[in-house]
């Protein structure tokens, strides 16, 4: 119900929206929850296990109960918090967890078999018989658990990311966080205050006091106003700081438009990472509940949540109210409700010393609540009085307060416990749990306005004067400074079940059987019973359950300790950490100069290259890539290859680096002469392999294959820096720079002389040399070197000329009956050619395996060489390189197959190798494949049996070279 | 995590690579005996506490650095080239 | 006290007063046959399957903090058995085999759901590989098939197959994986150690290992002196520590993989599914949170706890093979303390110390293992043999070059798994 006279929000706004299918209204500044609560609607949602009714708990994010899905279609969101949730025109919203209906739930029913469903019954039962736990039992247990549901579509709304920096990042904007961004402000820090709520000012928003001589809220409208005109100073509401990192890195979620219908192209969230050089924590506190049989009425709620729904929000859960508490500020409850005029039935303290501090309302001193009733929402509360007699009194809402908790989450997301203090029964942050972090407020257990003013323009200052910054700070207003006096309880006795925590369902009873059944530790117990393991991470309920815990146990809470806080503070949503990736922007992509889309082209690594070059009438890759391997054998082919790392090295010394990186010998190779090289990792197996050109005497270009370019870089700038840092050189990666193309096949040097400024010779320019060319009056490396087996060459031009290049390539060649040719018929000519890929070296092959053992120079170190010559690396017996020929008619070889010998099983123990790389050969005219095999080089000419179980082939195949088409070479040095 | 890259300044970690202990540097001669390279290789201190790191400045200047860090805090007390580490 | 439907019905009805703690609380004793340092998924089944299997009786577990306390109470829960190399593929099969059934033989429900794994390739090599991983899964016993693009959509409508960055290709179908509820696996094993007579001596941390004559004699603890014939050092996350008590240093690097959870949601996720072109992979817990993690944050670390990187990289995953989780909330991010090895593979084997074995090196794959790893870790300390399903998991295999199983293929040395 509204209260006239009191709150904040606009009644001259109404705005209108929707709940589990009816209309409500509510006004500019509610939230739902608040605006749900003004229409006297008090059930808002279910609980986890028993579907236990559920209203409003609290005013924030904190929330267990009033959990919503709300939008729709594809933008439905789930376990939206309502009390977050702001209120725009024409808000959907549905309950959740519940069917048919939130009043009428059927699974209503579990909360009957509460007595069979405590702690970890899962545990227990369910096992027989077992095929029925995939079948029946789990299935079951699925449909019942869970919240809110997801579209199962993806959403059309945006999400981001950015970064942030800042001298001192202010967690919360409350009376300590403005004072703090304030004084680090004014001593002129960088300053970035960001709060979770929609405005700043913190508790000041929910309370009836002032601060100088002003109502607290005009006291934070000025301060805000301060901070705005300050241009160092950057103010982000509705932005949660969800974790602390190392070396002051934060990480937020600002929630850009979830207060506005539609989000006009505005991103729905923003995940920012914040890295600041000191930070102040002012996260404030959030109040407890008190145990007692059947707490969860909706109806009951945190007293101090009540007080905000009255002074922020301008409304109460119902007519008639109590409030019970063990600490003084329960009082301000009941005072400022008594003082709107609602109707406070009872103001209930467990201190039976405690004066009254409500005024004129019904005060029950050292009276407990040891009962609510009414299953859909409160009817009634038992009392019991100090002499053990019991009453019942009638009141639709109660607000409940066992005291507060500092909000210390992020103060322990790095591992340091808080610790325990006595006289507020809470724990607070330890100094310099955080590096670089303060806390202020009540976040660190000072609870009074005055002291979070205080405390608050001191941690700004002291941050800021860190920095270098001289700060002399801001004045401190008056305000409320009343002492915080309780007495801890944490749950009333009594017969029943007493809810602690509320979204998971956990009961006092829960705890106390756990710590019987030896659950005793506080992380089995949660595990056990799943306390603190609900969306609300039991932000209010961790530590009554640690409470009722140590007393189960006989130990004291310091010594039975806190579960981890673990980041986030707040959950979310995958989305918005995501954000930027779904889709093709998951990864760069790169394209050549020549690319084309209308190619069916492949990922290769983050390039895009072209799988086959289809001719008109072609209808399958194989037509295309059978006739490309026939052009490029009988005439001349084109492909693009400016995918391979090019790295330019320049210097005196350069031999000497690539006599060390390769296995082979390099420093003797001649200006003009290319040369293909192999590298290892330092544990001995293949890296990478390429070739390497000397363009001249201080200058070489290092080729590497297109997925192994960054390991390269990365790995010559190791050795060198690492192992050879006074070496004479210089090399950076130019992959980009260059565009370089193949020209392969018999009529390759005709298309070349056709278009070079000077024509090239067999003698000019024999098998392996390099150097430079001109084209059309363009500066260009020419290299004749050959990855089909055919005469060839690669040219390479600076990239703004590629595409021209590409172009002429390709029109000259289809004059001599060539053209474009794609990845397929890449593959399938070296494979004829026994070449090797990342198919082959793997990652877990070495030189031996390949056949490449003698390209590992006798007479000089390299890396990987000490480790290639470990005896289980040249052990004739590891699977080795071969060729393969299905002998059967129509036999296939296809990648992934296991080699088995003729006769035998095709099992684990008999196992002798695989197939790496297959293709049908139209040079053969059949199916050649290659593969490892058990010492394979001494098994050419054996039949080995190939099972293929994932496509159920089984055939019969000859062992063959790996090289067998031209072995000779011929036709490349022709 | 942030690193103070000594020719970069401040940056985040996102730009660098991890390769691992610093005794890596420590490559054994060619000729060195087996065990010698195993221990090389494979053994590590591996300790819950003060380390010598091995990163690399890929997204950034392509230095390699010697970080020293503590495994347990991940509080970074220096962070130096590795050829001026080499150097002292 | 056995577990069973009318013992939870029996005890609802007489007020749930009956039930018994699932452990006791020894003082640890002088002297045992035998010791395990480490009182985690592994250490637990080594001491239950010591007790089962071997008979013996006179054994203890010491755990410096609470039971399953460590990688087994923080991981991702997939149970499956889909390794390709010999050593791990005959160690995971026999694992696998144990879980099935393990509630029955543990009389705890530790929820082992096989509800299949789908592992996503994106390109022609990356179907290559999980062909050969999928034969060797046949080859080894197991079950494995290959599913076609059109035969993924079928199982995961949900994956974005219209405008992904890496194209779904096809999928490996593991049917027998699935998913455990990790906890409950700790404790379940904890129960039938005890019920056999095993001592689970919590708070107890190892502080020296006695040597003599170069045998092992016992170990010095926070709660005394304790004599033992063996020794099992099973203490993942902390290996290096504890065997630098015996002299040894180990071929392990401490790295941080974490994991995350999102807030419970109605089930949406039917099987356990991973991204074939970044470490990614997730399935739904029974209470309706989305589990899922991905690749280590890559430096060595004992903090677990990880950093903004490693989970922005996971998320962006998520978005990138599932957009339709979006909007699903991530609740909580640990982290978890991950020996690794050279090779990304285990080690279970002597020492060089007569009655000293190691367990270590279980990288991401830990959780699975539990029951395999205990089975062949109580048939070494037992018998001085390695059991069959784990004699390729030797300490010695970096020396010699013997037997890397570098399932990867990123390579046989540290920090490239």
């Amino acid at each position: 119900m509204r209260v006239d006279g009191k709150g904040r929000i606009d009644r001259e706004a109404p705005l209108t929206f929707r709940f589990d299918g009816h209309d409500h209204t509510g006004f500019e500044g509610d939230t739902l929850a608040s605006a749900l609560m003004g229409d006297g609607v008090r059930l808002m949602g279910r609980s986890f296990k028993y579907h236990r009714p559920r209203g409003v708990m609290t005013a924030g994010s904190e929330e267990p109960n009033a959990l919503v899905t709300t939008r729709s279609g594809t933008r439905s969101d789930p376990n939206v918090r309502a009390t977050v949730q702001e209120l725009y025109e024409g808000l959907e919203a549905r309950s959740q967890n519940r069917w048919p209906s939130l009043g009428f739930d059927l699974l209503g029913m579990n909360d009957l078999a509460a007595p069979f469903l405590g702690a970890g019954f899962y545990y227990k039962t369910f096992m027989w018989p077992r095929a029925f736990w995939e079948k029946l039992y789990e299935p079951a247990i699925r449909r019942a658990a869970g919240l809110g549901a997801l579209s199962g579509k993806a959403t059309d709304e945006i999400y981001e990311k950015a970064f942030a920096f800042c001298d001192v990042l202010v967690i919360g904007g409350g009376p300590a966080g403005l004072m703090a961004a304030l004084s680090a402000g004014l001593a002129g820090a960088d300053v970035i205050l960001c709060d979770e709520d929609a405005e700043f000012g913190g508790r000041l928003l929910a309370e009836a006091e002032q601060v100088g001589d002003a109502p607290a809220f005009d006291w934070v409208q000025d301060t805000v106003a301060r901070l705005n005109s300050m241009d160092n100073v950057r103010l982000m509401t509705r932005t949660t700081v969800t974790g602390a990192y190392d070396q002051g890195s934060f990480g937020a979620l600002e929630r850009v438009a979830h207060h506005v219908a539609d989000a006009a192209g505005a991103p729905l969230e923003c995940f920012w990472r914040i890295a600041a050089k000191r930070s102040v924590l002012c996260a404030g506190a959030l109040e407890r509940p008190v145990a007692f049989r059947d707490n969860d009425r909706p109806g009951v709620m945190m007293a101090g949540a009540m007080r905000s729904y009255l002074n922020r929000w301008g409304v109460a859960p119902a007519k008639s109210l109590a409030v019970f508490g063990n600490n003084d500020d329960a009082h301000r409850t009941a005072r400022d409700l008594a003082q709107a005029g609602v109707h406070v039935a009872a103001l209930i303290d467990s201190r039976a010393d405690a004066p009254n501090l409500a005024g004129d309302v019904p005060y029950f001193p050292g009276h407990l609540v040891t009962r609510a009733y009414g299953r859909r929402g409160l009817e009634a509360i038992q009392l019991r009085r100090p002499d053990g007699s019991q009453f019942k009194m009638h009141v639709q809402g109660l607000g409940v307060s066992g005291g507060w908790n500092p909000s210390l989450h992020l103060s322990c997301h790095m591992n340091v416990r808080p610790e325990w203090r006595d006289d507020i029964a809470a724990f607070v942050p330890r100094p310099d749990a955080v590096p670089g972090m303060r806390v202020a407020g009540s976040a660190c257990g000072q609870f009074s306005t005055a002291e979070c003013l205080k405390s608050g323009a001191g941690a700004g200052q002291e941050a800021a004067q860190d920095l270098g910054f001289a700060a002399s700070g801001p004045q401190l207003p008056d305000a409320e400074d009343a002492p915080y006096r309780l007495r801890r309880l944490w749950a009333v006795e009594g017969k029943g079940r007493a809810w602690l925590d509320f979204q998971n369902d956990v009961t006092v009873k829960d705890v106390v059987q756990a710590a019987a059944e030896n659950f005793a530790s506080v992380e089995h117990m949660k595990r056990y019973t799943t306390q603190g393991m609900a969306p609300d991470q039991g932000k209010s309920s961790n530590m009554l359950a640690l409470a009722v815990l140590a007393d189960a146990t006989g130990r004291g809470i310091p010594e039975t300790g806190t579960t981890t806080f673990r980041p986030p503070y707040t959950p979310v949503a995958i989305a918005a950490m995501g954000a930027g990736a779904q889709g093709k922007t998951y990864a760069p992509e790169r394209f050549t100069t020549s690319h084309d889309d209308s190619l069916p082209n492949i990922e290769a690594g983050l390039w895009y290259r072209p799988s086959y070059v289809p001719k008109a009438g072609e209808k399958t890759w194989r037509e295309s890539c059978d006739r490309e391997v026939q052009m490029v054998r009988s005439a001349v082919g084109i492909c693009d290859v400016s995918t391979l790392g090019k790295i330019d090295l320049q210097g005196p010394d350069v031999g000497k680096l690539l006599d060390f990186v390769y296995t082979n010998t390099f420093g003797s190779l001649k200006p003009g002469r290319a040369r293909y090289g192999l590298m290892l990792r330092e544990d001995g197996f293949v890296m990478d392999d390429g070739t390497c050109a000397r363009l001249d005497d201080n200058r070489w270009l290092m080729t590497s294959t297109t997925a192994a370019a960054g390991q390269v870089m990365r790995h010559l700038d190791w050795v060198q820096q690492a192992f050879c840092p006074d070496l004479a050189l210089r090399f950076t990666s130019v992959t980009e720079q260059w565009a370089q193309f193949a020209v392969a096949g018999p009529k390759s040097r005709e298309l070349l002389n056709d278009l070079l400024d000077q024509p090239i010779s067999d003698e000019t320019f024999p098998f392996m040399q390099c150097g430079v060319v001109s084209v059309g009056g363009i500066t260009a490396r020419l290299f004749r070197i050959s990855f089909s087996g055919e005469h060839a060459y690669e040219i390479a031009v600076p990239a703004r000329y590629g595409a021209s290049l590409f172009e002429t390539l390709v029109s000259r060649a289809e004059v001599l009956g060539g053209g474009a040719y794609g990845m397929e018929a890449l593959n399938v000519m070296r494979i004829e050619k026994g070449h090797i890929t990342h198919a082959e070296i793997h990652g877990a092959t070495t030189a031996f395996d390949i056949g490449f053992g003698r390209m590992i120079a006798a007479k000089k170190d390299c890396v990987g060489k000490a480790m290639a010559a470990r005896p289980g690396l040249i052990d004739t017996a590891r699977e080795q390189l071969v060729g393969l020929r299905p002998v059967d008619a129509g036999g296939e070889a296809p990648s992934g197959a296991h080699l088995f010998d003729a006769g035998a099983e095709p099992v684990r123990e008999n196992d002798q190798g695989y197939v790496t790389s297959t293709c049908f050969s139209p040079s053969l005219g059949e199916v050649r494949a290659l593969g490892f095999l058990k010492n394979g080089p001494d098994r050419h000419g054996e039949v080995v049996k190939l099972v293929d179980h994932m496509r159920g082939i089984e055939t019969r195949c000859e062992v063959t070279d790996p090289v067998v088409f031209d072995p000779e070479g011929g036709r490349l040095r022709g | 995590m942030r690193l103070t890259c000594p020719l970069c300044g401040e940056r985040d970690s996102r730009e660098f690579y991890y390769q691992g202990a610093a005794s890596m540097l420590n490559r054994p001669p060619a000729d060195a005996a087996g065990q010698e390279w195993h221990s090389y290789m494979h053994l590590r201190d591996n300790p819950a506490g003060e380390v010598r790191d091995l990163w690399y400045h890929q997204d950034g200047c392509g230095s390699w650095l010697v970080v020293s860090r503590n495994t347990v805090t991940h509080h970074i007390s220096s962070v130096d080239l590795i050829g001026a580490q080499n150097a002292g | 006290m056995r577990f069973s439907a009318l013992k939870v019905l029996k005890e609802g009805l007489t007020g749930n007063k009956g039930w018994q703690p699932h452990w006791r609380n020894p003082e640890p004793k002088a002297e045992y046959d035998a010791v395990i340092i480490g009182g985690g998924g592994h250490g637990l089944s080594t001491a239950y399957y010591l007790a089962k299997e071997h008979g013996l009786s006179n054994i203890a577990v010491l755990e410096k903090g609470y039971l399953g306390g460590g990688n087994v109470g923080r991981n991702t829960t997939i149970v499956r058995a889909n390794y390709y190399l010999p050593g791990n593929s005959e160690f995971y099969s026999h694992s696998l085999k144990l879980w099935e059934g393990l509630e029955q033989d543990l009389n705890y429900n530790v929820m082992h759901s096989q509800r299949g794994i789908i592992n996503l390739f994106h390109s022609d090599g990356q179907r290559d590989a999980a062909v050969r991983r999928g034969n060797a899964m046949i080859n080894q016993g197991d079950d494995a098939h290959l599913l076609s693009r059109e035969e993924v959509r079928a199982k995961l409508p949900y994956l974005d197959f219209d405008n992904a960055r890496f194209p779904i290709y096809g999928g490996l179908y593991h049917p027998r994986g699935g998913t455990a509820r990790h906890d409950a696996v700790a404790w379940g094993y904890a129960r039938g150690a005890d019920q056999r007579g095993v001592d689970l001596i919590q708070n107890c941390e190892v502080t020296g290992i006695d040597v003599e004559n170069g045998k092992v004699v016992g170990v010095q603890t926070t709660r005394g002196p304790i004599r033992a014939k063996k020794v099992g050092m099973v203490t993942a996350g902390r290996s290096s520590q504890v065997a630098q008590m015996a002299g040894m240093r180990l071929p392990i690097e401490s790295h941080i993989l974490q994991a995350y959870v999102t807030e419970g949601l109605k089930p949406v996720i039917d099987h356990v599914v991973t991204f074939g072109m970044s470490h990614f992979y997730i399935s739904q817990s029974d209470k309706g949170g989305l589990v899922f993690g991905g690749d280590l944050d890559f430096y060595a670390s004992y903090a677990a706890r990880g950093n903004l990187p490693g989970k922005e990289q996971v998320m962006e995953a998520a978005m990138a093979l599932m957009p339709m989780i979006g909007k699903a909330r991530v609740l909580r991010s640990w982290g978890g303390i991950m020996d690794m090895s050279p090779d990304g593979s285990p080690i279970i084997d002597k020492t060089h110390i007569d009655g000293l074995f190691l367990n270590t090196g279980w990288c991401y794959g830990g959780f699975k293992a539990v029951p395999g790893s205990g089975f062949a870790m109580a048939h070494l300390m037992a018998t001085g043999r390695p059991h069959a399903s784990g004699e390729k998991l030797r300490l010695d295999r970096f020396e010699t070059g013997r037997g890397l199983m570098d399932e990867e293929g990123t390579g046989a040395q540290h920090n490239l798994h």
